[in-house]
């Protein structure tokens, strides 16, 4: 990869997607397609991180998210440490700080993290040496997943700009819906949200997105359809009903695609709940679902912003 | 004691609207003169023209005494309070232990004797326990010494039970004080719903929370008769409402708290524990609200909300982090920076952390008069200082106005005559 001469994120750490600006989400996604070209071609880069610890700390389980990271930073040659830390300790505080001084002790480089709390990644990032990640925190903000949903799209769209984009179902619980309202509307693409009103934060319409609670007029004319994960603790808690008045109103299924552009694509950041907010139809449908794209994007994405803050740790050396 | 003379002062007392150069005289304990009549072998104290007002009556802190003297002692709340000029400090129950027992309320209140800085006049928990299931002995714990009735930090969710608190405590002659938030829309919430929440992915509060157990308790003050005080009001509709039960006729008074008309909630931007409160900050149309009511009567006091906590509590993730801000300390300035932005006039900010708590309150302080206790305040008016977390005086560090920039600070603080700071 050929060199940036100036920093192409605006901080050490890549915490949220809310603050960043188009050139720098721009030159991260040019950055990540040339590694989706490379990883097609089965070229590694080992030397780039060669060195470098990266610790994938996880307070909150996830399988496909710590794997990513885990092959990007293989992929470009970096010691990796998973560390899983349970939740269910009393003290989870603690256990973080404690955590973060003992990870600068280790002489970390880059920290992966997720916690179940919105601004955890940021409290950690105050207290250590390493580039923090943000793999997800609470319902605060997921910004690899959005720029990787990014990628996917500028693929198979060839841009973000002035395309319509539905985000569909529980909005209120998703950092993944949060990221991605920020950084399409950055890109100057119109996001809608459509949901229940239960399942819609306060005052979304602020974030300079439309909302819908039709299903079928908020996929009216959309160019991308994101479905979100709907958990089972949403119906504990009164929310929703049920799953299957969920899905009879709000799950994608062929016959609400149809309000959607004829070729409208259609993302999952998984894991998919079959049958609650997606149709197995849709979401095997090779002509119309991406989400099997997605995932391998997700790994050409850790990989670019993982680049782009080794540099800076460099720059700042 | 010798007698003291205090010459070259700005008298000021917000009772009396006294606003005037002069000389205070002090004997045993109480003030002998306003006059500026010398006094055989007085002490004689040179104000330098400073202002001096009654010392301050805060109606609302919490202590870590008894139970969490890791966070706040009488002892350091004391010195805190001083180098605040609260000379009054009406401090909650909400202990571990609860201050549901007489003989803890004697207990308290001989700790604050024993400060000799500082009158404490505790609450007596308003349910057993604070636990919100049955009543407290209300006229025993009347007898030892407490001042009105409430649950602290928690709200008394149900109505039965407040309708059985407002209507007992009649009897007494007490007031209740609710923390008027409906518990099951503030469940779980961090921060007041809306645009910031949302975006910072925080679990909300609704603003209405607050309106609806305003709205509930009038109607239950109308219904039993009794005195119902809102604690720490912070949103416009609370306010309207509590305006109109005034205007009604109805026993509803209310105080509010610095941060809930010098901060919005843009402080909490970053997670910034320390903004964490309980009620949340709110957005800049309540911010407005409150200090239009400081202005037209309808809120009756500021009281700190002094609510102890130490890094531990707050070096979390936000939602994980204990709400409450320190506030002793702050109190006078916070409160006199709304007199030099032009808000309020000296003496009618003066007037709502002196005499009208005091007289809300039922109690002999507050006031410049003679034959009223020497409890007194000198103020340099002028005087900028930054408020510092970790240099702040007393234990609790966890100030909301961390940073902030201030005009007007105490300079000396006498309880009964005797200087306690300065």
């Amino acid at each position: 990869m050929s060199g940036f001469s100036h920093p192409v994120l605006p901080g050490r750490h890549l915490l949220a997607i809310e603050g960043l600006e188009p050139p720098h989400i721009s030159a991260l996604l040019d950055l990540a397609e040339s590694y989706a070209l490379l990883n097609r071609q089965g070229k590694t880069q080992r030397d780039l991180l060669k060195g470098r610890t990266l610790i994938n700390l996880f307070f909150e389980d996830s399988t496909r998210t710590r794997t990513s990271f885990e092959l990007a930073g293989k992929r470009l040659g970096a010691d990796i440490v998973n560390m899983s830390v349970s939740t269910s300790s009393v003290n989870k505080g603690e256990t973080l700080l404690d955590t973060a001084a003992t990870l600068n002790a280790m002489n970390t480089d880059l920290l992966v993290v997720r916690h179940s709390q919105s601004g955890a990644p940021a409290l950690l990032a105050q207290k250590v040496d390493a580039a923090v990640i943000n793999a997800g925190d609470g319902t605060h903000e997921h910004p690899t997943q959005a720029l990787l949903d990014a990628l996917t799209i500028r693929r198979r769209k060839g841009r973000l700009e002035g395309l319509l984009v539905a985000i569909c179902g529980d909005v209120l619980h998703s950092r993944v819906a949060r990221s991605n309202i920020h950084l399409l509307s950055t890109m100057g693409a119109r996001v809608r949200l459509v949901g229940p009103p239960t399942l819609i934060p306060a005052e979304a319409s602020r974030l300079g997105v439309e909302v819908h609670h039709d299903m079928r007029a908020g996929l009216e004319g959309a160019d991308v359809v994101m479905m979100l994960r709907l958990q089972r603790e949403r119906m504990a808690a009164g929310l929703v009903p049920s799953a299957r008045e969920f899905f009879r109103f709000y799950g994608l299924d062929a016959a609400k695609l149809r309000h959607a552009r004829p070729d409208a694509i259609v993302m999952h950041p998984g894991p998919m709940n079959r049958g609650v907010e997606i149709d197995s139809a849709i979401a095997d449908d090779p002509e119309r679902s991406v989400i099997g794209e997605q995932v391998e994007m997700g790994v050409a994405v850790r990989m670019a912003v993982l680049d782009v803050l080794a540099r800076e740790l460099r720059r700042n050396a | 004691m010798r007698p003291l003379l205090i010459t070259n002062a700005r008298l000021l007392d917000p009772a009396s609207g006294l606003d005037a150069p002069g000389a205070l005289l002090v004997e045993n304990g109480r003030i002998a003169s306003l006059a500026g009549a010398p006094a055989e072998g007085a002490e004689v104290l040179d104000a330098g023209g400073a202002l001096l007002c009654p010392g301050l009556v805060d109606m609302r802190a919490a202590l870590g005494e008894p139970g969490a003297e890791h966070r706040e002692t009488i002892a350091s709340a004391a010195e805190a309070a001083a180098a605040g000029g609260i000379t009054t400090l009406c401090v909650l129950p909400d202990t571990d232990p609860a201050l549901d027992d007489p003989a803890l309320i004697e207990f308290v209140i001989r700790r604050g004797d024993a400060t000799g800085s500082v009158t404490l006049l505790p609450y007596a928990a308003a349910t057993k326990g604070c636990a919100g299931q049955e009543l407290s002995e209300y006229g025993l714990l009347r007898e030892a010494g407490a001042i009105a009735f409430t649950d602290g930090r928690r709200a008394i969710a149900s109505a039965r039970l407040m309708r059985l608190a407002l209507s007992y405590a009649r009897g007494f002659g007490a007031m209740v004080v609710q923390h008027p938030e409906e518990p099951s829309l503030a469940q779980g919430g961090a921060a007041t719903e809306g645009e910031l929440a949302t975006r910072m992915g925080l679990p909300g509060i609704p603003a209405a929370a607050e309106a609806i157990m305003v709205a509930r308790d009038i109607a239950l003050a109308r219904l039993t008769g009794g005195h119902v005080h809102f604690a720490h009001v912070s949103t416009a509709a609370a306010l309207a409402l509590i305006r109109a039960a005034k205007a009604e006729g109805l026993r509803v008074t209310a105080d509010t708290a610095p941060p809930y008309f010098d901060l919005n909630e843009t402080a909490i931007g970053d997670f910034r524990s320390y903004a964490k409160l309980s009620p949340p900050l709110r957005r800049e149309e309540d911010r407005l609200a409150v200090l239009a009511a400081l202005g037209d009567g309808t809120l009756d006091a500021i009281a700190s909300d002094h609510q102890p906590r130490d890094a531990d509590d707050k070096r979390l993730p936000f939602a994980q982090a204990e709400a409450g801000g320190a506030g002793l300390a702050t109190l006078l300035g916070v409160t006199l920076a709304q007199v030099h932005n032009g808000a309020l006039p000296l003496a009618q900010a003066l007037g709502l952390v002196t005499c009208r708590p005091a007289a809300l309150l039922g109690i002999e302080a507050g006031r410049l008069a003679v034959g009223a206790p020497a409890d007194l305040c000198l103020i340099a008016l002028e005087r900028a200082w930054q408020v510092k977390a970790g240099q702040l005086p007393g234990k609790a560090q966890n100030s909301p106005f961390d940073g902030r920039a201030l005009e007007g600070r105490v300079i000396a603080t006498f309880k009964g005559g005797r200087r306690v700071f300065g």
